[in-house]
């Protein structure tokens, strides 16, 4: 528009080595993580059936991630996207295998009750105004509560195979397509985040909700369209578990939460600090996928996965705070 | 009115004989404070005097928020100061707390109040946390409360929320809270206390300011010294008996406050002389940009304002008058009871229509007083709050053109000379008069039609006022209309063409030419006071045209 500024006008800024290396540390400590591995497994931990397979089997998760930082970078919690999962699988399961409807119908079925339980939560949160928190734990067990008389709490197995083919029996590059679809969805949502006007107005709303509004954005559509995408997405997610399991477990469905908010979180402290952005989050998802599959290829019981998320959360987001020293977090 | 309190100032002054050799409360000696290779402070020495109220002045960026953050142990200085309390020399770094031990409290300019929790919390904060026997006599804390109030003669309710107080109210609130802690500290120790107040009087109508200038002498009578910054000149020579004023991070002077003149003391602000403004001439026939009738707010009370093109129209009032909401009800940025606008050419549209996205494409644009919560966002960079309104622009072949957008917000950054000019900062990086030029920038880019202003200047260095002055009268005479709500007689006086003065919700007097002084609209502003009971007639006869 003006030509009165030349690129070179605009001063160099010197480049802030704590500011990169708190921009790749996550990655860092993750190839550490591989190497440590790698070292105390040296036949079986570093080879691309078992990476391939935990890059399929975290596919849920990491959609599940992505689903959470939409809301949360417009100010919103949605702590239902483990009850929306098991909630679509489960469905995809009771209407494909005891209804015996086709499974595209039984697809777009699943989608639609998503965008109905974002709507149901855009009702309370924004034109009732309750806390996010608290409507979005009020409907997780709802919902859980709704999959166990849906499903009279069993696991119902034999799902249309073509759901299984689509999401892990077709392979590219030797690694199921379930990881694709996740990477497919971090690129769509890291464009709509750093390079379209929806993503600075999403911003604005989460970080300054009267500064967006007195500058024209429509909040409370915002607000809307960002739990209406986590609920989308958490159905997605639902579908790939349906798909990665081949089945549909009324519980363990919610197991995901955790490490998925986790993910959002942990993702937040890298790439883009300060910031919860997509590919952080899908770097963090494996991240922890990582440590996971490899403490439990050295037998180490099951209940350290649960310390082994908790405490790299904690303390990724505290390093990440130190850094900063004083400097107010900018999360949440 | 400001004879009788300037009387009262000299007489609870310092500046009698001996009191200049009085061991000082507070003795800052060659302290200096580096960040980076930025020098915030350098070989700073200074002495605050027991009963004295001690004015510390100078421009956003001169050193007087790092010398307030040392004093309250957020920052520690670099090796080589010294600091003194009643003549014992304290360890430095400060520890965060340790001026409560000493006897010093802050008053900042958000005040530091919980505005969820009641006047009684927030007043007895510190006790209520540390109560001793583990439990807490309610009746014992609500009657101390009542008589902390009570000392300054405050009727709040101790069990109303703080959020529900006037701006005033929360002002006085603070600093009875911070007297209260200087008393207490004064009770283990015997010697005086120090109550430092940062900038508190910006939000403050002139009635308020004299209220709590009244609290400040009687904290001052009592023995105890106060350090007063502020950015008001008038209000600094009207209050203190000394002022140190800091430029560059060094002081630039110190001068006793009733031998100094108001030149003397901006000069050694700025480091410049500014030139008094030219009152600018009266334009008699300017053609009407807009008439609004019969508008109603939550206080304001079916008003008519008419706004010519290009005029800058100011509007104030004592606290309640509902001067405040004009510019947030034209934006549609707030519930409105009744009103119209017409804009000449157009149709009459009623104004509860309006939301803040079809007033921003009339071309209306609102700067809203509240910069950190209602305008800008600090943790995001410069360059997204530049271009917030329309990012959309931006967005060409499906992408959002970040480099495009910078480069845009150096130019326009360089125009209104922000610094440091880097749009990649975050706006908190920026002092509080860069951040504004940042916001003013972002609507004046737009071209507006109707730029609507609150407060434009609060906690805005007295150099950066005139860059935003020059601005707006250049953007005015390119034609654009002007609607300024401010508590600031001074700056009215300074910008305006015309300035509203409202009471009890309607406009009362109407000043324009020769009247139109800092002191002229004071005193209207106190004149509407006893002449609000007959407001209710006078006002639409003396807005007509």
């Amino acid at each position: 528009m003006t030509d009165i500024s030349k690129p070179a006008a605009v001063p160099a800024t010197p480049i802030n080595y704590t500011r990169l290396f708190e921009r790749v540390a996550l990655l860092i400590v993750w190839a550490l993580l591989i190497g440590l591995f790698t070292l105390l497994l040296p036949r079986s931990f570093l080879n691309w059936g078992n990476f391939s397979i935990m890059f399929a089997s975290y596919a849920p998760a990491a959609l599940l991630a992505l689903a959470i930082i939409v809301p949360l970078t417009a100010g919103d919690y949605d702590l239902s996207v483990g009850a929306t999962l098991t909630l679509t699988a489960s469905l995809i399961a009771v209407l494909n295998v005891w209804y015996h409807l086709p499974l595209g119908l039984v697809l777009v079925i699943a989608l639609g009750v998503s965008v109905i339980i974002g709507l149901v939560h855009g009702l309370f949160i924004i034109y009732f105004r309750v806390p996010s928190l608290v409507v979005t734990l009020g409907t997780t067990s709802v919902m859980s509560g709704i999959v166990q008389w849906m499903t009279n709490s069993s696991t119902i197995g034999g799902i249309d195979k073509a759901l299984i083919n689509a999401v892990v029996g077709t392979r590219f590059l030797g690694i199921p397509l379930a990881f694709y679809y996740a990477l497919v969805a971090a690129v769509i949502m890291w464009y709509v985040f750093d390079y379209t006007p929806l993503g600075r107005r999403l911003l604005f709303v989460g970080r300054g909700r009267e500064v967006a509004r007195l500058n024209g954005i429509a909040v409370n559509r915002v607000r809307l369209g960002a739990l209406l995408m986590s609920a989308v997405l958490s159905a997605c997610a639902g579908i790939l578990y349906a798909g990665v399991l081949g089945s549909a477990d009324p519980y363990s469905g919610l197991n995901y939460l955790l490490p998925a908010f986790a993910a959002a979180f942990l993702g937040a402290t890298t790439l883009q600090p300060g910031r919860f952005n997509p590919w952080g989050a899908i770097v963090a998802v494996y991240f922890l996928a990582t440590g996971i599959t490899g403490l439990s290829m050295m037998g180490i019981p099951l209940w350290v996965t649960n310390v082994f998320n908790g405490g790299a959360l904690v303390l990724a987001v505290t390093i990440s705070q130190i850094t900063r020293g004083r400097e107010a977090s900018d999360i949440g | 009115m400001s004879t009788v309190s300037a009387s009262v100032s000299s007489g609870t002054g310092t500046n009698r004989p001996g009191a200049r050799t009085a061991l000082p409360v507070l003795s800052v000696s060659h302290l200096s404070k580096s960040f980076g290779g930025a020098r915030a402070l350098h070989d700073v020495s200074f002495k605050v005097l027991p009963g004295e109220v001690h004015g510390l002045l100078g421009k956003n960026g001169s050193g007087k928020s790092t010398l307030v953050k040392i004093l309250a142990g957020f920052h520690a200085p670099d090796a080589g100061g010294t600091l003194e309390f009643n003549g014992e020399a304290v360890s430095l770094p400060l520890k965060p707390g340790d001026y409560r031990r000493l006897g010093m409290s802050f008053v900042h300019q958000n005040l530091g109040l919980v505005p969820s929790l009641t006047v009684l919390e927030n007043l007895r904060l510190v006790q209520l946390t540390t109560a001793r026997g583990g439990y807490i006599n309610w009746g014992a804390e609500r009657a101390a409360a009542r008589a902390a109030l009570a000392r300054f003669d405050l009727a709040f309710d101790p069990d109303q929320r703080v959020d529900k107080l006037t701006p005033v109210e929360r002002a006085l609130l603070a600093i009875v809270r911070a007297f209260e802690e200087i008393e207490a500290a004064r009770a283990l120790t015997g010697k005086p206390g120090l109550v430092l107040l940062d900038e508190p009087t910006p939000f403050l109508p002139s009635e308020g300011v004299a209220k709590l200038f009244g609290l400040v002498r009687s904290i001052a009578a009592l023995g105890s010294s106060v350090i007063f910054i502020s950015h008001d000149i008038d209000e600094v020579m009207e209050i203190t008996d000394h002022v140190t004023v800091l430029r560059d991070g060094e002081v630039a002077g110190e001068l006793v406050t009733a031998e100094a003149t108001r030149a003397q003391i901006v000069e050694m602000i700025v480091g410049r002389h500014i030139a008094p403004s030219v009152p600018r001439a009266v334009v008699a026939d300017r053609p009407v940009f807009a008439e609004v009738r019969n508008l109603s707010g939550k206080l304001l009370d079916a008003s008519d304002i008419t706004i010519g093109r290009g005029e800058i129209v100011g509007l104030t009032g004592l606290i309640g008058s509902g001067y405040e909401e004009v510019p947030y009800l034209l934006f549609g940025a707030r519930p409105c009871r009744s009103g119209d606008i017409q804009i000449a050419g157009e149709a009459k549209l009623p104004i509860s229509g309006m939301t803040p996205r079809s007033a921003i494409d009339r071309g209306f644009a609102l700067l809203p007083g509240d910069r950190q919560g209602a305008s800008g966002v600090d943790s995001l960079p410069i360059v997204d709050n530049m271009f917030l309104p329309d990012v959309s622009r931006f967005f060409r072949g499906g992408l959002m053109q970040n480099r495009t957008m910078v480069r845009e917000a150096h130019a326009l950054g360089a125009a209104f000379e922000v610094r440091p000019n880097d749009p990649g900062l975050k706006l908190s990086a920026l002092s509080g008069g860069n951040a504004q030029k940042v916001l003013i920038a972002r609507w004046m880019n737009r071209s507006p039609t109707l730029l609507l202003l609150d407060e434009p200047t609060q906690g805005v260095d007295v150099g950066t006022r005139e860059q935003i002055f020059a601005a707006l009268r250049k953007a005015a005479a390119d034609g654009m209309s002007v609607i300024c709500a401010s508590s600031d007689a001074e700056q009215l006086a300074e910008i305006c063409d015309r300035v509203l003065v409202f009471a009890k919700g309607r406009i009362c007097n109407e000043i324009t030419g020769a009247g139109l002084s800092k002191d002229g609209i004071a005193e209207a502003c106190y004149a509407s006071v006893s002449l609000s009971g007959a407001a209710h007639t006078t006002s639409p006869a003396s807005v007509a045209s």
